[in-house]
């Protein structure tokens, strides 16, 4: 359940992750290294116009994308972080927090939204990964256990959108027990019989796929995004072989029958509303 | 008899113990004071080491290589017992066992967690590791158990689910995840006690229940102390500062209410006495099944559910 990513340097940890999308005029893919206008990314839902590689974005840019023009609001923001175990590694996470919420523009590593998709209402739950690596703390695990039973109060369907390194290990068990939890809240929306989409982006690892992530009734993801338990770097010690190519990619996890679909951040917003009209046929009649 | 590195002033007393008594054997010297003087040593040590352990070294006591395992103590415990196998689509996955065993005339599905005794059977067991296909598989048993109205307990004993390319193919995480899910709403009671290590989701995975508890020499944590020191240390040598931040044992999990009750091991560790440790956990075993039956499966459920719901801290 790491929310690392190692390199030559020793270890960067994943609050200095960077979003990819940068503040200045021009913009370089991280794939095929063209580089074009930021202006031009934007307007193509921060895609590359060129390899089709999504860029990692978090829930600012999501809600954008999928929800029509001022119709979201953000709930349960005022729900935050609290070093509860006092716990220290190279710095406390005391001040890990603090250094986060002043480096980023969301207030944890997941933000709840409610509006409307072309019409449809819709709250969607989705991970930021520069708010450390997207971990799973308490915060995402209560802030989705509120949005489910604001869904159920509502009866409004559920979109759950997943970029996570796994565990937020400052939280230590109760970092763990957020898998139990949002579990646990997803049977009660699955007895309201309201729709659980479930999207998986580029990371999506470690305890978020071991729990509501794979558990949508509905389960899609975007183009060649990471998605696994373990991450591949300890897969590769374990075995001690090299990984096939394109291992743990939404196109591999759609061979081997854990998605339903992959779709194109420029198709997201029309399939989400097919999926709702799709499945709550009864409730627009 | 292994002694772990902390408890070597044991190991010299016992030693030492040892000679006098060999001596006193000899029968020309009268060793009887001296020897109730080193007993009286040991038992001191004893208290000394046991009453004060640090997170670490309960890991290593979770780890001991003479620990009873799942199966000891369902044979143990049970008067029969009917080992079933198989996740009825890809294979029958060793390191996690399960069946239908009788405790005092009354039908208790078993699914825990299998470890290896020696070398060989190490491997067989895949080192306590479950693919998917043991997730699976335990959740056959359960949906089983639910069928025909018998209670349900599982031994956690897992260093993590495995790693591996195959359980990564399988889907690991969906095997996990569907576990947690189906678990929430069985029917039946469902009590889970983490018997050795209780590492991450892969003990999750078979550890949802009415009531969650720990053997006193356990430990239950999102990760193992070593995976944490490597990851937020950058090295392998901060295991003991990992275990004492990570709050692992099951005094902090009970503490934090994350658990719902410990149960007590002999001195020194179950390893010591393996047969009081197995009937004692039949007592609980035994106690907890029977204040659960009180409730409907509507009433579990429901609690079950308010539980691991409230899990979390946060400011509001
Ligand atoms: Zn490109």
């Amino acid at each position: 359940m790491a929310w690392f990513k190692r390199d030559k340097q020793g270890i960067t940890t994943s609050t200095e992750e960077k979003l990819e999308v940068p503040d200045g005029v021009w913009w370089q893919c991280s794939s095929c290294k063209k580089t074009i206008p930021t202006g031009d990314l934007i307007e193509n839902k921060y895609v590359c116009p060129q390899c089709n590689y999504h860029a990692r974005i978090n829930s600012n840019e999501y809600f954008n994308i999928i929800y029509d023009e001022g119709s979201v609001k953000k709930l349960f923001e005022d729900l935050e972080p609290k070093d509860f175990l006092g716990f220290v590694d190279l710095k406390p996470y005391k001040d890990r927090l603090a250094e986060t919420k002043k480096k980023v523009n969301v207030s944890e590593a997941l933000t709840v939204g409610s509006g409307k998709v072309n019409g449809h209402k819709l709250v969607t739950c989705c991970m930021n990964f520069n708010f450390i690596g997207g971990s799973m703390g308490s915060v995402v695990g209560e802030r989705i256990s509120r949005a489910i039973d604001y869904c159920i109060q509502k009866k409004y369907p559920l979109l759950v959108i997943s970029k996570s390194g796994g565990a937020r290990m400052m939280e230590s068990a109760f970092s763990l027990m957020q898998m139990a939890k949002t579990s646990a809240k997803l049977t009660q929306l699955a007895k309201a019989k309201l729709p659980y989409i479930s999207l998986m982006t580029d990371p999506t690892t470690g305890g978020v796929t071991a729990s509501y992530a794979m558990l949508g009734d509905i389960n899609i993801a975007e183009p060649n995004a990471l998605i696994g338990f373990a991450g591949p770097r300890v897969i590769k010690e374990t075995i001690k072989k090299d990984l096939p190519k394109g291992f743990q990619r939404s196109e591999f996890l759609l061979e081997h029958g854990f998605l339903d679909f992959i779709v194109d951040r420029k198709d997201l917003k029309q399939r989400l509303t097919d999926v709702i009209e799709l499945l709550m046929h009864k409730n627009e009649k | 008899m292994t002694y772990l590195d902390f408890e070597k002033p044991i190991e010299e007393l016992n030693e030492q113990l040892d000679k006098l008594r060999k001596i006193g054997e000899g029968g020309k010297v009268d060793m009887t004071s001296a020897v109730s003087e080193i007993e009286e040593k040991i038992q001191e040590a004893k208290r000394n080491i046991y009453n004060s352990l640090t997170g670490w070294q309960r890991v290593q006591l979770s780890r001991h290589p003479e620990r009873p395992y799942t199966l000891f103590y369902i044979s143990k415990i049970c008067s029969r017992f009917i080992e079933l196998h198989g996740d009825r689509n890809i294979a029958d996955d060793h390191a996690m066992v399960g069946g239908i065993g009788e405790i005092d005339g009354m039908s208790v599905m078993f699914i825990g967690q299998q470890k290896g005794e020696n070398t060989k059977q190490r491997q067989y067991r895949n080192f306590g590791m479950a693919n998917p296909e043991g997730y699976r598989k335990a959740l056959r048993l359960m949906k089983l158990a639910e069928k025909f109205e018998i209670p349900i307990v599982t031994l956690i004993d897992t260093p993590g689910a495995y790693p591996g390319l195959e359980a990564e193919e399988r889907g690991q995480g969906e095997a996990i995840a569907k576990n947690l899910m189906e678990m929430t709403t069985l029917r039946v009671p469902v009590v889970c006690i983490i018997i050795g290590e209780g590492a991450s989701g892969g003990a999750l995975g078979i550890g949802i229940g009415d009531k969650v508890l720990m053997l006193e020499n356990t430990w239950y944590s999102v990760i193992s102390p070593e995976s944490c020191s490597s990851i937020l240390w950058h090295s392998w040598e901060y295991k003991e500062t990992a275990a004492d931040e990570l709050k692992l044992t099951a005094e902090n999990m009970h503490k934090f209410k994350l658990i719902d009750g410990i149960i007590p091991e002999p001195v020194g560790g179950a390893h010591t006495n393996a047969d009081e440790m197995a009937s004692v956990l039949k007592k609980e075993i035994v106690k907890h099944l029977t204040s659960l039956a009180k409730f409907t499966p509507e009433e579990r459920i429901e609690k079950r559910i308010e539980k691991f719901s409230s899990m979390g801290v946060f400011n509001d």
